[in-house]
């Protein structure tokens, strides 16, 4: 087949326009991104522009070290997101993967909840903050980013990792979990002999996908976390504040960490996998 | 393999417990056994089988017909609505899978992908806490019993089809089930591996000497196997005995169609009757009843040729003539003819 199309037939101008639609695209994404991690290397004199004053780490220095004009509070915020981050990230595996779970059969009433926790996706995130925000206030209790903030975030990553869930959970044979029912597996040795291997790569991308949209999430959190900002927040803040290429310095370092995050997952998946057969293979 | 069927063979001496082993008639009996999933007609409607002891039982039928509900409820996977199921004479209906002394070999076979072959077939042990050493030591010999040893480490994904499918045989086959379920087990494989793997079937249980009920749409896989043939058709039994006398004495046209080979008439006297396709000639003759009609169809099976005859009232018969007769006289589409049996050869339906 793939000779066929190699040898005797040409490519209708249809598929041109896509690519040449599709190479615009990816310039738009990623050009911008590009020259904001350019900037990050501006010389000490340089400013938040073009061109460049000379090349040096000066601003990553400056980050470092915590002090100088245009930092604001950046290490505490990125702590802070990071443990938000984090504990967010371990709730939605857990709730997403036990709530999935129990999708695999149909029980009465699973429509409703599934299309309700879907709504929350399409909520206007601002408002689900703003009424989380208000009802803690009605009720006297006080924002907290462990309370409060981690909701206001779950209502945002829970519906992602449901349907993450789901997707995994479609391509689970449910042939497996009756084999291991006949087999004699308990419900307990079924989900840790089973299923979860099974499914552990899906996981671990639910857990990804809760990560990063807890960390980039503002509208939800902003009113929710109490005391002190989180990263977008603070983020914020200093670009209103029209500040210096420390904003770059930023910009660049968190989107290494993503990247090393995103790496290092597949990394995860992949030894899984490549242990799995190098076992078997001995 | 040899030595796998030395350690299954029961220590000598003890006459008692082998006596009480034996003292069932039947491996598994339905008994009006019914299964509704909603108000519509049942899925399973009413039925009755006893499976005798150590019987290779195919259940036949087209898709849809209820065989492999039937097998599930065998099973466990699938509630009775109505009815008893007993497997060694024990009542089972409501037991979960693993009491009930069958074991299930599944259609896509669901060996577990992240479990090489030898852990596979070991799972059940270790389900029931059965050290790594003895498990696997265990595992290796129904692997073994299988042909399967030698790739004993491989992964599901590592191997072809009927591999995996032998591997997911010794998976069921280390639970000592009383009676072993197969659901399509042959479908998924090529024709040439599907004679060889059913021949492996067939050896296997009269080795082991338990029941194994097969679910399958082949009727040449059914006849070729089945001590027992069942034939399913909406939701209940058509016919169930020998493969013999299924195939020389169908009681109904539905069975006489659906085996094949067989073409339905209409009897002088009223009623139907089926005659074996093999039984039809090509031309008139004194003595022998004739139909008119046009061929429509001429088929070259290698030892014998298919002529289908469309007659007046659209009903399509069959002559399956040896090769010889065929070309000393060899007929074309569209060609009329008679086509001719002896009344003798008629078996009357019901």
């Amino acid at each position: 087949m793939s000779s066929y199309t190699r040898t005797s037939r040409k490519r209708p101008l249809s598929f041109y326009l896509l690519a040449g639609l599709t190479t615009l695209f990816l310039i738009y994404v990623y050009a911008p991104m590009a020259c904001l991690y350019i900037l990050s290397f501006q010389g000490p004199e340089g400013g938040m522009s073009f061109p460049m004053v000379g090349w040096s780490t000066h601003w990553f220095q400056t980050l470092f070290s915590g002090e100088g004009q245009g930092l604001g509070d950046v290490p505490s915020a990125f702590q802070r997101s990071i443990r938000l981050a984090a504990c967010t990230a371990v709730l939605t595996l857990v709730i997403s993967v036990t709530a999935g779970l129990a999708y695999r059969r149909k029980f009465p009433g699973s429509g409703a909840v599934f299309y309700a926790a879907i709504a929350s996706m399409v909520l206007p995130g601002i408002f689900v903050g703003f009424g989380i925000a208000l009802m803690f206030n009605l009720l006297g209790w006080q924002v907290n980013w462990f309370t409060s903030g981690i909701g206001a975030q779950l209502t945002w990553t829970l519906p992602f990792g449901l349907l993450i869930m789901f997707i995994v959970l479609g391509r689970f044979r449910s042939s497996y979990e009756e084999a291991a029912v006949d087999l004699g597996a308990s419900a307990s040795q079924r989900f840790r002999w089973v299923i979860l291997p099974i499914i552990l790569p899906g996981v671990i991308g639910i857990a990804m996908a809760g990560l990063t949209s807890s960390y980039e999430e503002t509208a939800r959190t902003s009113l929710n976390v109490g005391m002190g900002n989180t990263m977008p927040m603070e983020v914020m803040g200093l670009l209103n504040a029209a500040s210096t290429p420390v904003l770059f310095a930023i910009g660049t370092l968190t989107t290494l960490i993503s990247f090393s995050l995103i790496i290092l997952s597949l990394v995860v998946v992949s030894q899984l996998a490549k242990r799995r057969s190098m076992r078997t293979n001995a | 393999m040899t030595l796998a069927l030395k350690t299954e063979t029961p220590p000598p001496a003890p006459a008692k417990p082998r006596q009480v082993t034996q003292s069932h008639r039947f491996d598994a009996e339905l008994v009006a056994v019914t299964k509704r999933y909603g108000p519509g007609a049942p899925a399973v409607d009413n039925i009755s089988l006893r499976i005798p002891r150590g019987s290779y039982c195919c259940l036949l039928g087209p898709s849809g017909c209820g065989k492999s509900t039937t097998l599930r409820m065998l099973a466990g996977h699938e509630e009775v609505s109505d009815g008893a199921i007993l497997i060694h004479d024990q009542e089972i209906t409501h037991a979960p899978p693993v009491a009930r002394g069958t074991s299930m070999m599944f259609q896509d076979y669901a060996l577990f992908p992240h479990l090489s072959a030898l852990d596979n077939v070991a799972f059940s042990l270790k389900v029931q806490g059965v050290s790594r050493a003895e498990r696997r030591a265990k595992a290796k010999e129904y692997l073994e019993l299988v042909q399967m040893d030698h790739l004993a480490e491989r992964l599901p994904s590592q191997m072809s089809g009927g591999q995996q499918q032998r591997v997911a045989l010794a998976r069921s086959l280390i639970t000592r089930p009383k009676v072993l379920l197969l659901d399509e087990p042959l479908s998924a494989l090529d024709p040439f591996l599907r004679i060889r793997m059913r021949a492996e079937l067939k050896r296997i249980q009269k080795e082991l000497g338990i029941s194994f009920i097969h679910v399958t749409h082949s009727q040449d896989e059914a006849l070729a196997l089945a001590d027992l043939v069942v034939v399913m058709n909406n939701a209940v039994i058509m016919q169930a005995g020998a493969a013999r006398e299924v195939y020389e004495t169908p009681s109904n046209a539905f069975v006489a169609r659906f085996l094949g080979g067989h073409n339905v008439v209409q009897r002088a006297g009223g009623g139907e009757a089926s005659v074996r396709a093999d039984q039809c000639v090509i031309g008139a003759r004194p003595g022998l009843r004739s139909l008119p009609g046009t061929v429509s169809m001429i088929e070259y099976q290698g030892t014998a040729v298919r002529v289908s005859v469309t007659g007046t009232d659209d009903e399509e018969l069959t002559a399956l003539m040896p090769t010889s007769a065929f070309f000393n006289d060899a007929l074309e589409l569209g060609q009329s003819v008679m086509l001719s049996w002896d009344p003798a050869d008629e078996h009357p339906l019901a």
